[in-house]
């Protein structure tokens, strides 16, 4: 068994919905797969299907080597799961949640007691542990709800949206968690809107969008398809921007985007030789460069011209930082060159 | 008898075969018992629980006891020894309606999810539940009890008798709690469950023989009160604990449990399925 998840053509309907219009997706033994889609695209219906809680109307799929529709059971004894919201007992403690689902794995007392006690710890959780889980910040019940997945230390793990509601250090602590789960050989698969979480931490994503996969590949496969490059210029002098544009668009041939707030020009090349023009051209008229990029496009990009419609995260206030989309592209192999 | 019928889902072929092929009886009664503990804890844990549990009884035997008492009987002790039985059958069928929202609690929380995803049978989350509530009842009516013994209550029979009208009013409680699963599993949100179970339970208990002697009352409320199962119970547990007729009324109460029972557990047990699966 190579594939940790395979799942061909899944269908689930609701009413005259199509939640899941046949969903093909894979996932290597140890790797982590990022499914990526907006609002409704039908990731939690397809973490629901592989996790055995919901039955799909057509298609099948095999998780850890077992059928999730014929052999439920084996499947579950292999999975952890951590929904889109916390399931947790707001009435006992987190210790407590953790020692029941230890319990219910049929780990003697002492030992799910122990297994409870240290993901408490790895997670940082150890004094609010001994609290009742209705006190607790949404953070601290998301951490205790991947805890509570992994307490059978499972082979494969799906998590819906991880780090939705998280504060950037809840969130990278969250991250350091999921990479060091791979790394020890457990397979991932992870939702999220967050297209710069699929970039960090996946190795490969599946786009969906309307229950279809609508992309599959390595996240600069994705970004290599949307076909041209972009090139990046941030003046030194904000009051420069104007003088920028008008450069650019006489180079390409066509409008450059302004942002004005972050103070960048960008555009669309095909020509990577622009680049050097480009230089020249600001050498020549006494313009500073603080950045000078030529990138591939973001994610963001992607997903635009992939679903035909913006990705919903900047508009919706959910986007913790990141969502300029440099930080993200910065490992991208063929850019950054600094002109200064 | 309680874990005859509480095992039942296990044994359903319906309600998941292939979970079932899996996860052995004996593990499931384990799970089962597991769950069970956790809602036994919650008793003391979740003050709601324990007012319904505690508070209630108390409520109950103060107010009619010492409001009514004298109006309904002449005097509160008279009132007393004939309400008391009465108010066992009450009490318990009070504390079923924890049953049902409960499982619709775990439902709205998630928590039944995080369970449906654990190598655990399916029926386990139910069955926990139920069994947890045995014991809520057993605490419920050992609270209204020993303050009805403070109160001057006096038992005319034996032991044994009391014990006996324990545990049929305990089992009336376990036949009911399955009205309370369906309504738990085909509410919308925790929320609606003890307005819907309320109003079925209203009727049931203040339209039966538990506070007054139904032989002022107007025909047709009569004729509900004999067919009502809950009166049964209650001329049972005054049988059982003043001395009177006690035959009758037990065999009609575990009649009336049989035919509750026929109806109501398929119907849970097809709900919560359902609800399992969705
Ligand atoms: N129980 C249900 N009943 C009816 N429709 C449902 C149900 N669950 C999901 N849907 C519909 O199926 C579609 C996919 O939903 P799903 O929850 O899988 O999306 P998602 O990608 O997880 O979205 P989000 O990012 O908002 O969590 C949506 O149109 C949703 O309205
Ligand atoms: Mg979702």
């Amino acid at each position: 068994m190579t594939d940790a998840i395979r799942a061909e053509g899944l269908v689930k309907t609701y009413g005259s919905t199509r939640a899941l219009a046949g969903v093909d997706l894979t996932v290597p033994a140890g790797s982590i797969l990022g499914v990526l889609g907006p609002n409704g695209a039908g990731k939690t219906t397809t973490v629901r299907v592989l996790s055995t809680l919901l039955s799909p109307d057509a298609g099948s799929a095999v998780v850890a080597g077992h059928d999730v529709v014929r052999q439920p059971v084996a499947v579950r004894r292999a999975i952890g799961l951590t929904g889109q919201y916390a399931s947790l007992d707001e009435e006992l403690t987190g210790f407590e949640n953790l020692v029941l689902i230890g319990r219910l794995l049929e780990m003697p007392r002492r030992e799910a007691r122990a297994r409870a006690a240290e993901l408490l710890e790895q997670f940082g959780l150890t004094e609010p542990g001994a609290r009742a889980v209705k006190t607790y910040s949404g953070g601290m019940r998301r951490r205790v709800d991947l805890a509570a997945s992994l307490v059978n230390r499972p082979q494969v793990l799906f998590l819906d949206e991880p780090t939705t509601g998280l504060d950037p250090r809840s969130r990278n602590q969250v991250w350091s968690i999921v990479r060091e789960l791979s790394k020890e050989g457990t397979s991932v698969l992870l939702t999220t809107q967050y297209l710069e979480e699929a970039d960090q931490l996946a190795d490969r994503i599946t786009v969906i969008d309307q229950g279809r996969v609508v992309a599959e590949g390595q996240a600069d496969d994705l970004k290599r398809r949307t076909g041209s490059q972009t090139l990046l210029v941030r003046p030194g002098d904000a009051r420069d921007v104007p003088r920028v544009s008008r450069i650019l668009a006489a180079l390409i041939g066509g409008e450059p985007t302004v942002d004005e707030d972050a103070g960048v020009v960008t555009a669309p090349v095909d020509d990577p030789v622009l680049m050097s023009a480009l230089v020249r051209r600001l050498d020549e008229d006494g313009i500073t460069a603080d950045e000078l990029a030529l990138r591939l496009p973001s994610l963001d990009d992607v997903f635009l011209a992939l679903t035909g419609s913006p990705a919903e995260r900047a508009a919706d206030g959910r986007s913790a930082d990141g969502t300029d989309g440099t930080d993200g592209d910065a490992r991208s192999p063929m850019n950054e060159r600094s002109a200064a | 008898m309680s874990a005859a019928t509480a095992a039942n889902p296990v044994a359903n072929p319906a309600a998941s075969a292939p979970a079932m092929r899996q996860v052995g009886l004996g593990k499931a009664v384990g799970h089962s018992l597991t769950l069970a503990g956790r809602n036994i804890r919650y008793i003391v844990r979740s003050p709601a629980t324990l007012v319904d549990t505690i508070i209630q009884p108390v409520l109950f035997l103060v107010v009619f006891v010492f409001l009514f008492g004298g109006e309904v009987a002449g005097d509160w002790h008279t009132y007393l020894q004939t309400l008391v039985p009465g108010l066992m059958v009450q009490i318990t069928l009070y504390a079923s309606v924890g049953t049902g929202l409960a499982l619709n609690t775990d439902i709205a929380k998630g928590v039944f999810d995080r369970f449906r995803s654990l190598p655990i049978a399916r029926s386990a989350p139910l069955v926990g539940a139920v069994l947890g509530d045995v014991v809520r009842y057993a605490l419920a009516l050992t609270v209204l009890l020993g303050l009805a013994f403070a109160f001057g209550f006096r038992v005319q029979t034996d032991v044994l008798s009391v014990l006996f009208a324990v545990l049929l009013v305990i089992g009336f409680g376990l036949t009911l709690c399955w009205l309370s699963v369906l309504i738990g599993m085909v509410a919308e949100s925790p929320q609606a469950v003890p307005g819907i179970a309320m109003s079925l339970v209203l009727p049931l208990t203040f339209g039966s023989n538990i506070f007054a002697s139904p032989d002022t009352m107007p025909g047709w409320l009569q004729a509900w009160i004999e067919v009502n199962p809950v009166s049964h119970f209650v001329d049972a547990a005054r049988g059982l604990m003043l001395g009177g007729e006690v035959a009758g009324p037990v065999l009609w109460s575990l009649g009336s449990m049989a035919v509750i029972l026929a109806v109501l557990f398929p119907l849970a047990v097809r709900a919560y399925a359902r609800r399992a699966r969705s």
